[in-house]
């Protein structure tokens, strides 16, 4: 441990440039931390602004059901999908979610390996959002096979037809992917929960809560023994989610990928596709981040390095990201490919060429004032910046899709692609279904890693003597 | 204990002595097992690698069942999809071979992770005797502080060297700033 000078003493114990924020503000011990963020969801009143939002996305979510009554009735049709673009909003809003998700994962299991402290309180909030926003995607998948009744033929089991799905498809492949990722995000989240479901139990004051909590808990008790192996078991989690994450969106890519359509044929497809999925998942890290430490006062424990951090990591992924598209270019120039080239003078000069400028400024060109240190600690600024790489994100997505597909190899089979009321109806009913989630989210379960905030604190740290002292 | 399945009065579950510092709790296990306890357990907010050392918790099982699990499902993955596609279900598309290994490596990789994060959690919970709707530890008054700010550690009463008074005025010596019996 390095020798702190007395000045500049933190609640954790680090040395900060000058001018650099702590992760944790100082002047917190363990009671403190457990306090405030068990008062969030135990002592704190439901609030008028908190029914407000969650009225507003439980109405969005409402409209999701209702376009999808609507489109098991009448069928895919509904949408503004034909041939040629047979993947239209579907495939656009499925890539656009999972991604979103891949933050959760990066923050709480690549972080947590390589001992990154700040991650511990946004940890907890972010892996929420990715098991959220991985149902967000699941959805889609489902939906657009058209008889979403009969999407279990997917799996492969035992069954009288005496069929057995194609392993070698990459559809099957996004199955496997996506179901996993879900599975092992939905037990990292719930192991990492156990701990301060077993706080919430011992703080409880409502019988009623005390015994959910109690339940959820499982009776831990914080045993030495169990201490060791949660850890291990925590460690071995991430170990596993930190491929598996990389995995998932390379999956993705493959969708694409493998075919032989112009413009997802490219190798570049994997690497981009993961750094996009970082990038767009960091922006809603902040977009959610921002405004819950304000209304949740939290802004001692979620800080001014957080956000930095989180804008950092969006600038570096973002300019991979910028890399991918450059390289895009580079192939089809480099391929000599006639359709290559020509789906590249048509995505940038076509009918669908706003989206591709709209993407590069929104993608590219805008993030770029991340590189000034004062937009990355004004907290305004970063939700703006994140609101438009989300939407930047979200157009990437179209772009690939819809740009590739409407203009291929036949100008004979050419055709152009307007989504319909019902595409929105659906993309704006995950949102809903997304921050419904989120909403309950906050008021249910501790936003912040109770127990992992406390091992930031020096207090609980033992001295030097006493561990050595075999 | 009765015919009756009557007790008449409390079994002892151990003594615990209350800490207020990861040091002190871990120097009294340290000391604990210096003077020949074995069957004693560190109660602690956050996780204290050396209090589990200290106790005598060196080794966990977790790792080598996660490694089996991760084994286990990625022989499952491969073997189905090499199953299917050679005598379940064997399809020919372009004389491609029926058992083209290389596309049958993604879903042997998922499988691989998603057993042995099962694994990984189950075995951590099965080990542990956990879901545990009731555990003796929970009768001492102030044990809710277990889950926020306090340390405990217990000399059960199994242990063979446990004898009530002499192992209270063993754990006066640490630094604990209570100690208290705790009915089984």
């Amino acid at each position: 441990m390095e020798q702190v000078p007395e000045t500049k003493a933190t609640a954790t114990m680090e040395r900060l440039l000058p001018g650099q924020s702590p992760v944790l503000t100082p002047g917190h011990t363990l009671e403190t931390i457990t306090d405030k963020i068990v008062s969030i969801v135990l002592r704190r009143p439901v609030t008028l602004g908190w029914l407000g939002g969650f009225a507003f996305f439980f109405g969005l979510l409402n409209m999701m059901l209702f376009a999808m009554a609507y489109l098991f009735y009448r069928g895919v049709g509904i949408w503004g999908i034909n041939i040629p673009v047979g993947w239209g909003f579907a495939i656009v809003n499925f890539v656009w979610w999972v991604g979103i998700g891949h933050a959760g994962t990066l923050i709480s299991a690549i972080l947590l390996l390589l001992k990154q402290g700040w991650r511990n309180s946004i940890n907890r909030f972010a892996e929420a959002m990715t098991l959220f926003a991985v149902a967000c995607a699941g959805v889609f998948p489902l939906i657009h096979t058209g008889r979403p009744w009969l999407a279990y033929w997917l799996f492969p089991y035992p069954n009288t037809m005496g069929v057995w799905p194609q392993f070698r498809s990459p559809l099957l492949w996004d199955v496997f992917a996506v179901s996993t990722y879900a599975t092992i995000s939905a037990l990292f989240w719930f192991v990492g929960l156990i701990p301060d479901l077993a706080t919430f139990r011992d703080t409880a004051k409502n019988p009623v809560a005390k015994v959910i909590y109690g339940l959820l808990a499982m009776g831990w008790r914080g045993s030495a023994r169990h201490w060791k192996r949660y850890e291990s078991a925590y460690i071995l989690l991430a170990g596993l989610a930190t491929p598996l994450v990389l995995s998932v969106h390379t999956v993705v890519s493959f969708d694409f990928a493998i075919s032989i359509i112009p413009g997802w044929h490219t190798t570049v497809f994997p690497p981009y596709f993961v750094a996009g999925a970082i990038y767009s998942g960091f922006a809603m890290v902040l977009v959610l981040a921002i405004p819950i430490r304000k209304f949740y006062g939290v802004e001692d424990m979620m800080t001014l390095r957080h956000l930095d951090n989180a804008a950092k990591v969006m600038l570096g992924t973002g300019l991979i990201v910028a890399y991918g598209y450059t390289m895009e270019a580079f192939y089809a120039y480099y391929s000599g490919n006639a359709y290559e080239l020509f789906m590249f003078k048509n995505r940038m000069l076509g009918p669908m060429a706003w989206s591709y400028w709209c993407l590069i400024l929104f993608n590219i060109l805008i993030p770029q004032i991340l590189w000034i240190r004062k937009v990355r600690l004004n907290p305004g600024m970063l939700f703006g910046t994140s609101l438009v790489i989300l939407f930047g994100m979200w157009l990437e997505r179209f772009v690939i899709v819809v740009t590739s597909l409407h203009r291929d190899f036949l100008p004979s089979s050419w055709g152009m692609y307007v989504a319909t009321r019902w595409d929105y109806a659906v993309f704006a009913g995950t949102l809903g279904l997304f921050f419904c989630a989120m909403f309950l989210f906050v008021r249910l379960m501790p936003m912040i890693t109770i127990f992992e905030m406390r091992m930031l604190l020096p207090q609980s740290k033992l001295s030097e003597e006493v561990a050595a002292n075999d | 204990m009765t015919e009756h399945g009557f007790v008449p009065y409390p079994v002892l579950h151990g003594v615990v002595a209350e800490f207020t510092t990861p040091d002190g709790l871990v120097s009294a296990c340290k000391k604990a097992r210096a003077a020949g306890y074995r069957r004693m357990d560190a109660y602690t907010p956050f996780p204290i690698e050396e209090a589990a050392e200290a106790i005598g918790f060196e080794k966990t099982q977790v790792p080598l069942l996660t490694l089996c699990g991760g084994i286990l499902g990625g022989l499952s993955g491969y073997l189905l999809q090499y199953w299917v596609n050679t005598s379940a279900y064997p399809m020919n598309i372009g004389g491609r071979p029926l058992h083209s290994w290389p596309p049958f490596i993604i879903i042997t990789f998922e499988m691989t992770i998603l057993f042995a994060g099962i694994t990984a959690v189950v075995s951590m919970l099965t080990l542990s005797g956990l879901p545990q709707p009731y555990h003796p530890i929970f009768n001492h008054p102030r044990f809710t502080a277990a889950s926020r700010d306090r340390f405990f550690l217990c000399i059960e009463a199994a242990d063979p060297k446990f004898d009530l008074a002499e192992t209270t005025l063993f754990l006066q010596t640490t630094d604990a700033i209570d100690v208290a019996e705790v009915a089984d």
